[in-house]
């Protein structure tokens, strides 16, 4: 479930296919730099109601963004 | 008790530097800047101080208010690059235009004119000054380490100045925050050579954490212009003109459908200037004003934000 709401936040935002998206998309495969990877985080941010949910730079792949969505929900 | 604006003035170095010149040094090209950060080309100064362009835009700004120095009741200055702790930025405007006045500055990087306004408006409502001069002006380029990417393509040089005059009519109204702290922007001052201090001197260049700085500036564009015009009672159809801080191409397009104001009113000129701090604003409105974009009765929004950290936004008629 999360998967698929973050996968819908990264192609409404950076404008790539939903179906490209899979967990072991990496954000280089996306052609995505740090600055989207923001605007991602703000709508996770709003998507799930979190304050401050950053991206770090050690997530490489949407599984990782995705984890650490989890572990700040849980 | 509110403001108009009786002229403005603006004033940048002549040496323009391209995204081409700055790929001969470090690892960056053309297409990427443009499209990631907005930015074709900035001005950069070769021999100008930051007074020396802050007297060049004071003295334009003068002229277009057709005032001279000795008018002047108070010199606000807002830079984050003077020459000299002290002098101020304001003290040494003071000296070229020929005044004799309060003068001093404020500090508030990027947001630093709207500050500076904010100051002003205090002076004006308190009745101590009746005209004011506000003058913004950055080199930037002193403060960047110019092997990094990240930064230093982003900055340029440059100044502009207002002359505000105490008035009965009008409207002016703001927002301001800040959220202290060095964890996001840093820019340190010289350490000195002090034989007792034992701290490691710090990285000495501008350092900015670019995601949290990213998310700093959409939220408080969003959250400053909900505010202020919660604050007012004006609606987004209410705003003729939005003049954001020329920071990233991609914070304004971020942030502005979330204000709900409409594009084409967002003024935009990034791409010829790049981001020069607290200065950015009153070029574009400088800009504007020679161009003659803005109309008498217009409602005009500002909306800033920067080191601090700091934001605020706020809105007058012209």
């Amino acid at each position: 479930m999360t998967f698929e709401k973050i996968a819908e936040i990264i192609s409404e935002n950076i404008g790539c296919d939903v179906s490209e998206i899979t967990e072991k998309t990496t954000f280089e495969d996306l052609n995505i730099d740090s600055l989207d990877i923001a605007e991602v985080a703000m709508a996770i941010e709003e998507e799930f109601g979190l304050e401050n949910f950053e991206a770090s730079p050690s997530m490489k792949t949407v599984g990782d963004l995705v984890e650490a969505v989890e572990n700040a929900m849980s | 008790m509110n403001f108009k604006i009786l002229g403005t003035g603006s004033y940048v170095p002549d040496h323009v530097v391209t995204n081409d010149d700055l790929a001969k040094f470090v690892e960056t090209s053309d297409e990427w800047i443009a499209q990631r950060v907005g930015i074709k080309e900035r001005r950069v100064s070769i021999s100008d101080t930051t007074a020396d362009m802050g007297i060049k835009s004071a003295k334009k700004a003068l002229e277009s208010a057709n005032v001279v120095g000795a008018d002047i009741d108070l010199i606000v200055g807002a830079t984050i690059s003077a020459d000299s702790v002290c002098p101020n930025l304001a003290c040494m405007v003071e000296r070229e235009i020929g005044a004799d006045c309060m003068a001093f500055d404020v500090s508030a990087a990027c947001s630093g004119f709207i500050f500076a306004l904010e100051t002003a408006m205090g002076f004006i409502e308190r009745g101590i000054a009746k005209k004011v001069l506000v003058v913004c002006a950055e080199r930037m380029s002193k403060l960047l380490d110019w092997n990094d990417r990240g930064t230093c393509v982003i900055f340029g040089d440059g100044s502009a100045s207002v002359v505000l005059e105490a008035s009965e009519e009008g409207f002016y109204d703001s927002v301001i925050h800040t959220k202290g702290g060095d964890d996001v922007i840093d820019i340190p001052t010289r350490d000195g050579i002090s034989p007792f201090y034992k701290v490691e001197p710090k990285n000495p260049f501008l350092f900015m954490n670019g995601q949290a700085t990213f998310k700093f500036a959409v939220k408080s564009i969003s959250h400053d212009v909900k505010e202020l015009l919660d604050k007012t009672g004006l609606t987004a159809d209410d705003i003729d003109i939005v003049i954001p801080h020329q920071a990233n191409k991609r914070i304004i397009d971020s942030a502005q459908p979330k204000t709900k104001i409409a594009r084409e009113k967002w003024y935009i000129n990034i791409e010829r200037f790049g981001n020069v701090s607290g200065a950015s604003i009153p070029i574009a409105l400088d800009e504007m004003n020679r161009n003659g974009l803005i109309k008498k009765g217009d409602k005009i929004l500002l909306t800033a934000f920067g080191g601090g950290l700091s934001s605020g936004a706020v809105v007058f008629e012209w």
